[in-house]
């Protein structure tokens, strides 16, 4: 929560910390060297932490152009003996795969700790990935914090296990822990001394099956540690025939829920803190004297799965238990089994089912009965760009451009802050969304379809930071094959929807010293590929510039550049928007409430008293986009900001 | 201050850009220094873009809870927002949940589209009063204003948490706080409304 708790030196100490501040704090105990990262959500500010504290600690902390080449930056430290840590959300993951599934092979020298973060219930994802899969596909050893203060403690941790099978350990957090905060019992911070060596014999190599076998014995080797970590942790009654197996936050979940269902002195709570491999003997001990079991664990039935193999390798040894997860339906949320976050509720729900107990506290009412007690519709609050974003102005364009073109062009797009062109802030006008980068190589597709009669015009747009990150090789194959379509850059100069992280295009590095700035426009002009620049909020003069590139052919580039209004108002006085009521003439305009309804800037506001349009003050960002397009003129912008 | 019952459980809720974050950061790092043991349950992200917010605060003498209140056991829900205090109120109150709003709307996309309709203020409050027996509603917005920025609502509320009475510290943990996180005039600013806030309700 304050950086002085991240750097606060004595041991012993109680501060409070986010859980990537925890995650951070664990790594400056281990005596990281490296860190490397690219900023998503739910893990974004571990990195943003490490680099304001990279000065005082002496560590290399760098935002990375995407995940892999983090990954490959951090392995390159370990292998000089040095402690590395990469951090990526699930998606990052799965960028970073290739190289993730080679370096398991060749193994590791310093202790590296590869930090995921997996979003249940995609609060801040498109999708709720379970790494965990990967991560085993992978065969690297699990580490599933609970809590903020495991968050540290096990990151810590993580680097000794690392450094002993020469492999990386992955530390799974989830958006529950990552962005929790609480108190944390600090640890000493390390500084060792750090020495680098790479000398001309040292090899690390991924070449034949028998690294294979060496990665197999060193999971064997970490499965027998598993036992004996202090992060599996067990509560309940001594050889207990009802038990829940939980992982992460859900451990906590279940403990409040059996509380709650007073069954907490008859149901033992076996937390594992590792999830793979599993800590097999600790698991038979308890399976041994169970006829019950339930699995609590976010998302998908990891754990469940492949306890429910360790117990039919053991069938001979246990008694006869009955399992309760997601694989029998227990275990599950509105949305069904393995599907969604879990919570004290839904497991005392599925608990009070499974264990026939009543559920005995006070019901709440269901929505039909909340709306009835209030009399009316309860609205629905939905995602929107906020106040004064360019990208609301740029889609506004896109789509103008699109109805005067009238080729019934279609637009594609990915993952951002823009994504919201999925809805209605964004005119609904994307039309495909999967991961980042995505929509140029699917334009380049499409651009490719004109020899069997597709001839729509293409759009796709993507960000800045993305362009980095991914658009490059798509855009370098739509030159080479010449695909023909139009790609439009939503520039607004940062990492907008993670926090406004730095990224190459930008003047500074993570830990604010002058980089080497390289412009999209240097790269676009090397691969050949015309390109126009336009400010968004000039609105008229941006669909003139989309209508203009939608004449020509083959791969070309719009960048539409304006910084994020949330950014351009930091720390600044705001200019002052208001509607003169008396050039606002209402619905008698014939503009269907424009700025409102149209334009859906939810600073434009309706005054349903006096029938006029106004802006909310506590809202507006003022970018005064919507005074320009007021068909009446009505809006006034009083600038203080340019 | 009141009786100090174990956890106390606190929901801060808004739209994104209200600042709840901040608020609960507030609280927790002030429940830290005070020498309780504190929880903080909340999302953000893309989460904050215009949606519904929450922050589940659980603050204990000696255990670590959960990130998650369950249903109905909220003791103090903070609303920065009528719509969204409802709602929160709905899953989280039981008769004895203490709830202080701010009586400022924030229009979601649907209402300003004309196709849903923000119920009328008077509405919701009735409708809260109905579930529970304590409700502050305050213009926590317009004193923000009166302190230098509407943005400041957040503090204006986090001052009237306090001055409620309900938590077992007192304010001068959450001045130290605010002169911790802030600087210079936001660092004024955000005192001002907390006083603005702590004065209306601890009278």
């Amino acid at each position: 929560m304050t950086i002085m708790g991240v750097c606060e030196e004595l041991a012993g100490v109680r501060v409070a910390l986010t859980g990537n501040e925890s995650l951070a704090r664990g790594a400056l105990e281990a005596g990281v060297a490296y860190a490397a990262s690219y900023p998503g959500s739910p893990t974004a500010e571990v990195l943003g932490t490490l680099a304001r504290v990279a000065k005082m600690f002496n560590l290399y902390v760098e935002w990375s152009v995407n995940e892999k080449v983090a990954m490959e930056g951090a392995a390159a430290a370990s292998f000089t003996g040095l402690r590395s840590l990469v951090v990526m959300k699930a998606d990052g993951l799965n960028v970073a795969l290739d190289f993730a599934s080679a370096l398991a092979l060749s193994g590791t020298r310093g202790g590296m700790v590869i930090v995921v973060g997996d979003d249940p219930g995609a609060h801040s994802s498109v999708r709720e990935e379970d790494s965990r899969n990967l991560c085993k596909a992978l065969h690297l050893p699990i580490w599933e914090p609970s809590s903020v203060q495991e968050a540290k403690d096990m990151t810590r941790e993580a680097f000794a296990l690392s450094e002993e099978l020469k492999l990386p350990v992955v530390v799974r957090c989830v958006t529950r822990v990552c962005h929790a905060s609480g108190d944390v019992e600090l640890g000493e911070i390390a500084r060792p001394e750090r020495r680098p060596q790479f000398g001309r014999n040292d090899r690390v190599i991924t070449f034949s099956i028998q690294l294979h076998a060496r990665l197999e014995q060193k999971l064997s080797r970490a499965a027998v540690m598993a036992g004996d970590s202090i992060f599996n942790m067990y509560t309940g009654p001594d050889k207990a025939a009802r038990l829940v197996i939980a992982s992460g936050p859900s451990a906590m979940y279940a403990r409040e829920a059996l509380d709650m269902l007073e069954l907490a002195g008859s149901v033992g709570v076996l937390k594992l803190g590792i999830t793979w491999p599993l800590p097999e003997t600790l698991l038979l001990n308890y399976l041994k004297n169970a006829s019950e079991v339930v699995f609590t664990e976010e998302v998908e039935p990891f754990v469940e799965d492949n306890v429910l193999a360790l117990a039919a390798r053991h069938w001979d040894e246990l008694g006869s238990i009955r399992f309760y997860g997601k694989r029998s339906g227990h275990v599950a949320g509105p949305a069904g089994a393995g599907i969604g976050e879990l919570n004290p509720d839904l497991l005392a729900d599925s608990l009070a089912k499974i264990f026939n107990v009543p559920r005995t506290e006070q019901a709440v009412l269901t929505s039909q009965e909340a709306e009835a007690l209030l009399g009316e519709k309860m609205p629905g609050r939905e995602l929107a760009l906020c106040a004064g974003c360019p990208h609301r102005a740029s889609f506004w364009a896109i789509r103008t451009a699109l109805e005067l073109d009238g080729r019934e062009g279609i637009v594609l797009g990915d993952i951002g802050c823009y994504t919201l062109g999925i809805a209605r802030t964004g005119y609904y006008l994307l039309q495909t969304m999967h991961c980042m980068g995505a929509g140029v190589g699917i334009a380049g597709g499409l651009g490719k379809l004109d020899r069997f009669g597709f001839n729509k015009p293409v759009i796709t747009v993507v960000g800045d930071s993305t362009f980095y990150h991914a658009a490059i090789p798509a855009l370098v194959n739509a030159r080479y094959n010449r695909a023909n379509f139009m790609c439009v850059v939503l520039d607004n100069e940062t990492t907008a929807m993670t926090g406004h992280q730095p990224h190459p295009g930008r003047q500074a590095t993570a830990t604010g010293e002058p980089a080497d700035t390289v412009y999209m426009e240097e790269i676009i002009r090397g691969l050949n590929i015309p390109y126009a620049i336009s400010d968004p909020y000039n609105v008229e003069d941006t669909i003139n510039a989309v209508c203009d590139m939608l004449q020509q052919s083959g791969p070309r580039v719009l960048i539409m550049r304006r910084t994020c209004a949330l950014a351009a108002v930091k720390g600044k006085q705001k200019n002052r928007v208001y509607v003169d009521w008396d050039k606002c003439i209402g619905d008698a305009c014939g503009c269907g409430r424009f700025c409102s309804k149209v334009y859906a800037c939810p600073a434009n506001i309706w005054d349903a008293e006096h029938g006029k349009a106004r802006i909310d003050e506590a809202v507006c960002n003022g970018c005064g986009v919507c005074a320009t397009l007021c068909p009446q003129r009505a809006i006034v912008v009083e600038r203080t900001v340019e | 201050m009141s009786a100090f019952v174990e956890p106390l459980n606190i929901i801060i809720t808004g739209v994104g850009g209200q600042g709840n974050v901040l608020a609960s950061q507030v609280v927790s790092v002030a429940a830290v220094e005070a020498g309780y043991r504190v929880v903080v349950g909340e999302t953000f992200g893309v989460s904050q873009r215009g949606g519904s917010v929450m922050s589940h605060v659980r603050i204990s003498k000696n255990k670590t809870y959960g990130p998650l209140i369950p249903r109905g056991q909220a003791g103090v829900i903070a609303g920065f927002e009528p719509l969204e205090t409802l709602r929160v109120m709905f899953n989280y109150a039981n008769p004895d949940t203490v709830v202080i709003m701010n009586d400022r709307p924030n229009y979601p996309l649907g209402c300003l589209l004309g196709e849903d309709n923000y119920p009328e203020p008077a509405r919701i409050e009735d409708t809260i009063r109905r579930r529970v027996t304590r409700l502050y509603c305050l213009p926590a917005t317009e004193l923000a204003k009166e302190a230098g920025s509407p943005l400041a609502a957040n503090m204006v509320m986090t001052g009237a948490l306090v001055g409620s009475g309900l938590l077992p510290f007192g304010r001068e943990y959450f001045t130290r706080t605010i002169e911790i996180l802030f600087k210079d005039g936001v660092r004024d600013l955000n005192l001002t409304a907390f006083e603005l806030g702590y004065r209306l309700v601890a009278g």
